[in-house]
């Protein structure tokens, strides 16, 4: 029973949260609201014996990703009133595409994935066994190659950022550490008769 | 389990809570008394020596002092925020704490198996430690954000690119150690550090140990890495607009933060509650660790006294060129060393777990 509150707490301010996400007039509140939203996803893995997926999800997307957001959004600004002139125009396509996605979720709904029969077991694993050993150890065997593959992905992604952003300037002066260890008192300092 | 059971056991948690966070917002005080006293020995100058026998009364007095100061809140300010920032500043530090393990305890014999002291024993404990400790950047970023004063924001653009920037050194030197020691359960790494100061992981991961303190200093924004606050540039950073108390909350955020990082270097590098040789078994371990750790404090207050603030260029330097390229290749070698045949039964002396 206690497991149910927990349930509802979560995934119910996830919902209110992701609401927060988009009905915000202030983008970083926006961008706040989606942190929360993040924390009580990573409260769902928790709930389902995840604790390494949920730690991942902070560590990475709240940790990380979201800073890099934040940071962007900060420099921004965003003129509210200039956004919200073609809200009328995309008005029909963006409804339309809610309405679908609003009839599949309903179908998915009440198709009867979702029943508790086919719900796997809701019996919790002990102490003893060990989360990331087990992802670790599917990771690096079962699903090596799609692990690699994303690795990849994630690599040229990581080149290409920094082929796209490098400028070097001709007249940017650099501190050679190494030089500067080197340097000796003989090298710098003269002695003048006087 | 029967509602007075749940009742018992939150009664507990509660209790232990209090007692970690209580300790650790004392110890900040008594920190602080210490960096003054040491830094000012160091300078050849006394230090705080008035309130109280040898100044011991000073950090209260300067609490009351901070506690009864006004809190202005700009007018440009975000409010919410600008009030939520200090908190969520502080917070994660405290939050942290929760996973350390402070020892192991039989309770005087009461139990026959030895309980690991810590609020939660999880099995994650490391990952816990850095996820929860990487977020309260957002208390900084806000409070440069929310202020609305450009010497702010300028000191939390940099506090964030310092923070993201060390963290992921951070994250590899802590991957050499778990390459070790096979687990993430903090008690388990010291576990596996048992035997006295030859298995201590300082030995194997000397340069690690180099690399996640000065990342600690680094992340906690001590000197000489306290470039958000860089007061001859920026006036304070990001915590310019702030008065009395949420000031305070700063500094308490960031000197428990400096509390922690001592601590997981304790529990990483330095063997956690072991004791450096057999014979000095008879100190409770609890001691030990504390003893490390408020060694590791003093080193970060020696830093603050004898180097200069490093410039932001170096800084970024230092934590993308060398700490970064050090670590990535340690990894390689501790990951060579576990399959090379001779060697690999030389460095299952430091990994228990693997058989040997």
């Amino acid at each position: 029973m206690l497991e149910a509150a927990f349930f509802y707490l979560f995934g119910g301010l996830a919902v209110v949260a992701a609401l927060g996400v988009v009905m915000a007039r202030n983008t970083i509140h926006s961008v706040m609201f989606l942190i929360f939203c993040f924390f009580n996803a990573s409260g769902l893995f928790f709930m389902l014996d995840a604790e390494f997926l949920g730690i991942i999800l902070i560590l990475i997307y709240v940790g990380a990703v979201m800073v890099m957001f934040m940071f962007v959004i900060m420099m921004l600004e965003v003129n509210f009133a200039r956004l919200r002139e073609g809200f009328l125009q995309y008005l029909p396509i963006g409804g339309a595409i809610a309405v679908m996605l609003l009839i599949e979720l309903i179908a998915a709904a009440t198709s009867g994935v979702f029943s508790s029969k086919t719900a796997s077991t809701v019996e919790h694993f002990g102490r003893e066994v060990n989360n990331t050993m087990e992802i670790g150890k599917v990771l690096y065997t079962k699903y090596l190659l799609g692990f690699e593959i994303a690795a990849i992905i994630l690599l040229v992604a990581l080149v290409g950022a920094v082929v796209l952003t490098l400028r070097s300037r001709k007249d940017a002066k650099y501190q050679v550490i190494s030089k500067q260890v080197k340097v000796r008192k003989e090298d710098r300092l003269r002695k003048v008769e006087m | 389990m029967s509602w007075v059971d749940v009742a018992i056991q939150a009664g507990i948690w509660a209790l232990e809570i209090l007692v970690i966070a209580a300790s650790v917002a004392l110890s900040v005080a008594y920190i602080i008394y210490v960096e003054r006293r040491v830094i000012g020995w160091m300078q050849v100058r006394k230090g705080c020596n008035r309130v109280g026998w040898a100044g011991l009364l000073q950090p209260i007095a300067d609490g009351l002092k901070l506690f009864l100061k006004e809190t202005i809140i700009p007018t440009t300010a975000n409010k919410f925020l600008f009030v939520a920032a200090p908190v969520m500043a502080m917070a994660p530090a405290f939050i942290a704490f929760a996973v350390v393990p402070f020892g192991e305890t039989t309770l005087f014999g009461l139990w026959e198996t030895a309980h690991v002291m810590a609020i939660a024993n999880i099995n994650v404990g490391i990952l816990y430690v850095m996820a929860i400790s990487s977020l309260s950047i957002y208390g900084i970023l806000m409070a440069g954000w929310a202020s609305n004063s450009k010497y702010a924001f300028l000191g939390a653009i940099r506090a964030t690119c310092q923070m993201v920037s060390y963290e992921i050194s951070m994250g590899f030197a802590i991957v050499t150690v778990l390459m070790l020691s096979g687990t993430m359960n903090l008690a388990g790494i010291v576990h596996a550090q048992a035997g006295g100061l030859l298995h201590w992981y300082i030995i194997p991961l000397f340069p690690m140990f180099l690399v996640f303190f000065i990342s600690g200093a680094a992340e906690c924004n001590r000197s000489p890495f306290d470039l958000p606050e860089g007061e001859s540039e920026i006036v304070a950073g990001f915590f310019v607009e702030y008065s009395g108390m949420w000031f305070a909350t700063f500094s308490l955020g960031e000197y428990a933060a400096m509390i922690l990082i001592s601590l997981m270097t304790s529990i990483l590098f330095l063997g956690g509650w072991h004791a450096p040789i057999a014979a000095l078994d008879v100190i409770p371990g609890t001691v030990w660790l504390l003893g490390k750790a408020f060694f590791l404090i003093f080193v970060f207050i020696w830093f603050r006294a004898t180097f200069p603030r490093y410039r932001y260029d170096q800084l970024m330097r230092l934590g993308w060129k060398v700490f970064l390229p050090w670590t990535l290749a340690w990894i390689a070698v501790i990951g060579i060393c576990m399959y090379t045949p001779v060697i690999q039964d030389v460095i299952a002396f430091w990994r228990p777990g693997s058989g040997a």
